[in-house]
């Protein structure tokens, strides 16, 4: 990724709260009019990470980076340029829907309509209900569009889907598209692999307070050895034996007795045959063959154990 | 979404616009309404027709001369100290004003409209007592123009105390603390019952506690003949809580919590 047209740059990023570090040498870029998604297990600091870029923190250490300004230190200008949705709260637990949306786009000079707004989201029906009395989905949105009603440059949204229904969360996933095509950078993130995977073009996977993998999609996927062939077949198969009879690079594990599942550079359909007639000479029959590529959950599932092993 | 078109409002309309949601958001609140202005008015009316509490007069319309400034002195508390310590302590909670610093809104932008929400509430707040009094039979003074400039000196001290109150303590706290701070200047803060009428040494203690000033300087205003000396004395004791609450906020507000 070319760091010339990052919105978001993070080098060597340090944050302590007093002996807990949460961040230690993050590196971390996210391109200007993409969605980059930032995934780690829980304590990883991605919302530190976040609350830095969206100057509620200083770094400990490093340099930060936000639309070529460091955040800690911008004035109203900046800010009015970067749309915030926090993780938990950020509304006033007694205005509605439609108060607290008005009330951040009077803050703009050029806003987009709220009531068109709470519409879009599908608010107007509750725009007049107390914050405090909206369903969690609903909160969501409401953050959401205090989040971007001010047509922001850059949207910094920390679990912008979390507790909503598959159907909403469809919905909040399509107006972040929007926000892309209108050209908005947006780095949102999220414990659903799914989504990262459905709305990012560019993932950063944290662990530790340290960025441990980036990259597009496929770039994380592709792995040489990413495809996975699973099958399943009488327990206890000589796995030596059949390995003799494929290429060499492949790998076979029995993961419960009877399940089979071959990793290799690419299960080519002479592979599944090669596969199917060692089975068949030993009188096995081979069933249930599914090829998989490696998916983001698997990269995410590999990437973070590394971590865990080499800070224990 | 064009460059050229993004930006924030300006400094004024963000002050404005926000001082007018506090405002509302205050003034929808049944509670802050119970403390703004039911008990004031209450105290007023049940304090003026019956000596449930001995005061220093011997007629309903005596009393009310003691009173009036004293409940007066009582809603600016009310609305300057408790409720805006305890609205701030639930925003400070809520995570409100932790996102609104993100926002264009300045952190001082947010205190200055806080600030002029709650003269919005006083405004609602001395229109229904005075009218209340007045109808008691309480007539206004010609000088009761000079409490205006020490209301908002009243309102400025009170609410720097509520913010830095509300900045330093957990949203719980802090709603009990504003309103046990309430109580306790209620009773024995000067404001029902003068500072003067206290016993030795007390009665110089009590003087000196910014709802005694606020409260002992409107008696001043609203009397025939003002002293200048005790107006000037109220006043300076008002600013130098003003600027304590100031300092505090400054030091250790903390935005989130």
């Amino acid at each position: 990724m070319n760091n010339g047209a990052a919105a978001i740059l993070l080098e060597d990023v340090g944050k302590a709260f007093g002996d807990k570090i949460a961040l230690k040498e993050l590196n971390l870029a996210a391109p200007a009019g993409r969605i980059t998604g930032l995934l780690g297990p829980n304590g990883a600091g991605k919302t530190t990470a976040l609350e830095i870029c969206a100057g509620l923190r200083p770094a400990s250490s490093g340099h930060v980076r936000v639309l070529g300004t460091n955040p800690w230190q911008a004035g109203a200008g900046h800010r009015a340029q970067v749309g915030v949705m926090l993780q938990s709260g950020g509304i006033w637990s007694g205005a509605s829907a439609e108060q607290a949306v008005t009330q951040v786009a009077r803050l703009h000079r050029n806003p987009i309509d709220p009531q068109h707004l709470l519409g879009k989201v599908h608010l107007d029906h509750v725009g007049r209900t107390p914050y405090r009395r909206l369903s969690g989905g609903e909160q969501q949105r409401v953050k959401l569009a205090c989040a971007i009603v001010g047509r922001p440059r850059l949207a910094i949204l920390d679990e912008p889907s979390s507790g909503l229904d598959p159907g909403t969360r469809r919905d909040i996933w399509q107006l972040i598209r929007g926000l892309r095509e209108a050209g908005t950078t947006v780095v949102l993130s999220t414990h659903a692999l799914e989504e990262a995977e459905e709305l990012s073009d560019w993932i950063v996977i944290m662990d530790n307070g340290r960025c441990v993998a980036s990259g597009t999609t496929r770039d994380l996927t592709s792995d040489p050895d990413s495809q996975t062939l699973r099958f399943r077949a009488s327990a206890h198969l000589n796995r030596a034996a059949l390995l003799r009879a494929l290429p060499t690079g492949f790998e076979l594990s029995e993961d419960t007795p009877g399940q089979y599942r071959l990793s290799g550079s690419e299960i080519s359909p002479t592979i599944i045959a090669s596969v199917t007639a060692w089975c068949a000479e030993h009188g096995v029959l081979a069933a249930e063959m599914t090829v998989s590529r490696r998916n983001l959950e698997q990269v995410f599932l590999e990437v973070t154990a590394q971590t865990q092993q080499a800070t224990s | 979404m064009r460059a050229s078109t993004q930006g924030p409002a300006s400094p004024a309309t963000i002050v404005r616009s926000q001082a007018g949601l506090e405002w509302r958001l205050m003034m929808a609140n049944g509670e802050q309404i119970l403390l703004t202005l039911i008990i004031p008015v209450v105290l007023l009316v049940g304090l003026s027709l019956t000596e449930f509490v001995s005061l220093d007069a011997d007629s309903r319309i005596g009393r009310l001369e003691i009173l009036v400034p004293g409940v007066v002195a009582l809603a600016v508390m009310s609305s300057a100290f408790t409720a805006l310590a305890i609205s701030t302590g639930f925003d400070r909670r809520s995570e409100a004003i932790k996102f609104l610093g993100t926002t264009p809104l300045s952190r001082t932008g947010l205190l200055m409209a806080k600030t002029i929400a709650v003269l919005g509430v006083l405004v609602v707040q001395l229109s229904v007592i005075f009218a209340t009094a007045l109808l008691l039979g309480w007539r206004a003074d010609g000088t009761v123009l000079l409490a205006v400039p020490l209301i908002v000196l009243g309102t400025l001290a009170f609410a720097a105390l509520g913010l830095a109150l509300a900045g330093v303590l957990r949203a719980e706290a802090t709603l009990a603390a504003a309103n046990a701070v309430y109580v306790l200047l209620l009773l024995g803060g000067g404001v029902i019952v003068p500072s003067s009428d206290f016993p030795e040494p007390w009665s110089g203690l009590v003087s000196a506690l910014p709802s005694a000033a606020l409260a002992d300087g409107l008696r001043q205003t609203m009397s025939a003949m003002p002293s200048p000396a005790t107006l000037l004395g109220c006043s300076a004791i008002l600013l130098v809580w003003a600027v304590v609450g100031g300092l505090v906020v400054r030091k250790w507000f903390k935005w989130t919590s």
